[in-house]
């Protein structure tokens, strides 16, 4: 159907993606031969980069200190203009001026993750051996890895203890792996609509996505850069199924039901019809303008493989125990993706730990996505808590 | 079943204490200060406030999802959870105390929740509205319909109180199962302690409400 290739064509050329890919519009920090990063596969990643922003002032005993931690698709744009889509930052809703996250209370920063397509080294950025793009070549990262070289970039920065690490979904991953790895580094943590381990349903879905990947022809078995094009239809495939999870049936109705798309009557053809095809149509098509697909297929296959209590002789309270961090653990009722049953498992093993845990679910229906949505509980929720442990932590504001 | 040790009050539950509830402030009085403690069914949260303005580092459990959100939302650690179900996910002596206040006739099983509260806690508090209370025997016998009191507001058809029991038969149970009574209170229709010392028919007619410290006994 050539209407459908129109729909998930992008707009953006390659070439503006690949330029934020390695020269990216925010700051960079660079680790050169003298310090690698230790990857779980046994590779030493060498040279690499991580590019953040930051927002607000580090205070003067550096105890402000605020970490983000992006989600699968997300990147170090949390409050500011996006560089290649124009469109606002992807946590606007819980970082800026008077939000939960408020820039002139923190030092917020956000970084891309590694394996990313957004400034941090990943396949799409180009291998200082070869000169040519990494593609497939680049060694397979993990959760642990990610959160290495987060902490390798808190160092750089002089940052010795995080007031707060705070994330949603893979985001959450890297917050309870920042706690597991580094306790003594996070007085307190913030992990929202997560969980503990990557369930099967979850890896089956991302299978899912990375086979609609390798399955374009345009794939071209990872070097598709060679051939100076982008699989964009399988990307946007992989997305449009990934998009279903993130959303719930009631969401789903109640935003398109099985209303038509500009029109009355069904067409008998493969059109969009529906709006809800439509909408995931639009999906697929604006995120593989700003995309990698080899980057995809990476960050899914991190998340596959996350698995604290594996890490941990399948005891999930022996990664947090004895820890001091103040936990604030928060599920959607409606999330299918991370039930609140994971989060439940989590709370339990930090109970058992005697870590100091809050947890809350929120009522919505809106699905896994509730966590980038405005939902006025969840960000009353997150308000209080990261205002508590402030309090505890000797952080005072005026405004307290 | 006699009580072992009835210790004097402090004279800190008796006080006028501002907004919080007396039997709160007689709770609160027998945690000392600097302990680790569990509040099952904390509700709102404003004993675990009340605690840690005393120092003390609280947890909560709670079984509604607005009552922990709430609580969260005041910056206190409680997760959502049922005391029936979720008590056996606790290690043994993760806590100084295990408070049970106001929730134990809400249980369906207050045995298992009461031998749960002192493995988990080294001490265990437990307060509870008395069945035996003269104005609830008073409903019964003359008005001849299931007890409503302003603690306990709910008809018989709609409460979420399923285990009701009288002073006498919470010593009968903290026998049973050999559990140390180390206190031992019965609150008024306003929440006052009763301070004189009486019988134990006494209390069982005139507490509206029994509060017990609980430690492990030794039979066990």
């Amino acid at each position: 159907m050539g209407s459908v290739k129109s729909i998930l064509s992008p707009a953006i050329s390659a070439d503006e993606r690949s330029h934020e890919v390695d020269h990216p519009s925010s700051p960079v920090a660079h680790f050169g031969a003298d310090q690698p990063l230790r990857l779980d596969c046994g590779i030493d990643l060498t040279p690499f980069q991580i590019a953040y922003k930051t927002y607000g002032e580090l205070n003067a005993d550096r105890s402000n200190a605020v970490l983000i931690c992006h989600a699968l698709t997300g990147d170090q744009h949390v409050a500011n203009v996006h560089p290649v889509t124009g469109k606002p930052g992807w946590w606007e809703t819980l970082v800026g001026p008077g939000r939960p996250l408020d820039p002139s209370r923190y030092f917020i920063i956000c970084s891309n993750v590694i394996g990313g397509c957004m400034g941090s080294t990943g396949p799409a950025s180009i291998n200082p051996a070869t000169g040519k793009v990494w593609g497939l070549d680049f060694p397979v990262i993990t959760i642990p890895d990610m959160v290495r070289a987060q902490a390798m970039l808190i160092d750089r920065l002089g940052i010795d203890t995080l007031f707060a690490v705070v994330g949603g979904s893979m985001g959450g991953m890297q917050v309870l792996q920042w706690t597991a790895a580094y306790p003594k580094r996070v007085y307190s943590a913030l992990a929202i609509a997560c969980s503990t381990r990557h369930s099967a349903q979850n890896i089956a879905f991302h299978e899912l996505g990375r086979q609609a990947v390798m399955a374009d022809p345009d794939w071209h078995n990872g070097g598709y850069a060679d051939h100076g094009i982008h699989p964009h239809r399988g990307l946007a495939v992989a997305r449009m199924a990934a998009h279903i999870t993130y959303l719930s049936d009631a969401a789903l109705h109640r935003k398109f039901g099985r209303r038509m798309q500009d029109r009355e009557l069904p067409t008998f053809s493969f059109d969009a019809d529906f709006q809800v095809e439509s909408y995931l149509r639009y999906q697929g098509s604006s995120f593989v303008e700003r995309f990698d697909a080899n980057s995809y297929l990476y960050l899914t296959r991190a998340m596959d493989y996350f698995d604290i209590a594996g890490d941990h002789g399948g005891v999930l309270a022996k990664a947090f125990a004895g820890i001091e961090t103040r936990f604030c653990v928060v599920s959607f009722t409606s999330d299918w993706l991370f039930p609140t049953s994971e989060s439940r498992a989590l709370v339990h093993a930090l109970n058992a730990s005697s870590a100091r845990v809050s947890f809350a679910e929120i009522e919505t229906d809106r699905g896994h996505d509730a966590f980038l949505l405005d939902v006025p509980e969840f960000f009353d929720i997150s308000r209080a808590f990261l205002q508590s442990a402030g309090k505890a932590r000797g952080l005072t504001n005026k405004d307290d | 079943m006699s009580v072992q040790e009835v210790l004097p009050l402090n004279g800190l539950a008796s006080e006028q204490s501002g907004p919080f509830r007396a039997d709160h402030l007689l709770v609160a009085e027998m945690v000392k200060p600097g302990s680790k403690v569990l509040d099952v069914g904390c509700g709102d949260g404003d004993l675990l406030q009340l605690l840690e303005t005393r120092g003390i580092d609280g947890r909560g459990i709670e079984l509604s999802r607005e009552g922990v959100n709430r609580c969260v939302a005041k910056g206190l650690a409680v997760v959502q959870g049922d005391a029936d179900t979720d008590l056996i996910n606790y290690p043994d002596d993760a806590f100084d105390y295990v408070i049970l206040s106001q929730t134990l006739q809400a249980t369906r099983q207050p045995k298992v929740v009461l031998e749960n509260l002192l493995r988990i806690g080294r001490r265990a508090i437990v307060s509870f509205p008395n069945f035996g209370f003269w104005r609830m025997r008073l409903q019964l016998l003359v008005g001849g319909h299931m007890p409503r009191t302003e603690n306990l507001p709910a008809s018989w058809y709609d409460t979420a109180n399923i285990h009701f029991c009288t002073i006498k038969d919470f010593v009968e149970l903290c026998d049973e199962i050999h559990v140390k009574m180390e206190r031992a209170e019965a609150l008024d229709l306003y929440g006052r302690p009763l301070r004189l010392r009486l019988p134990w028919w006494v209390w069982n007619l005139f507490g509206e409400q029994g509060v017990f410290l609980l430690s492990r006994g030794q039979g066990k």
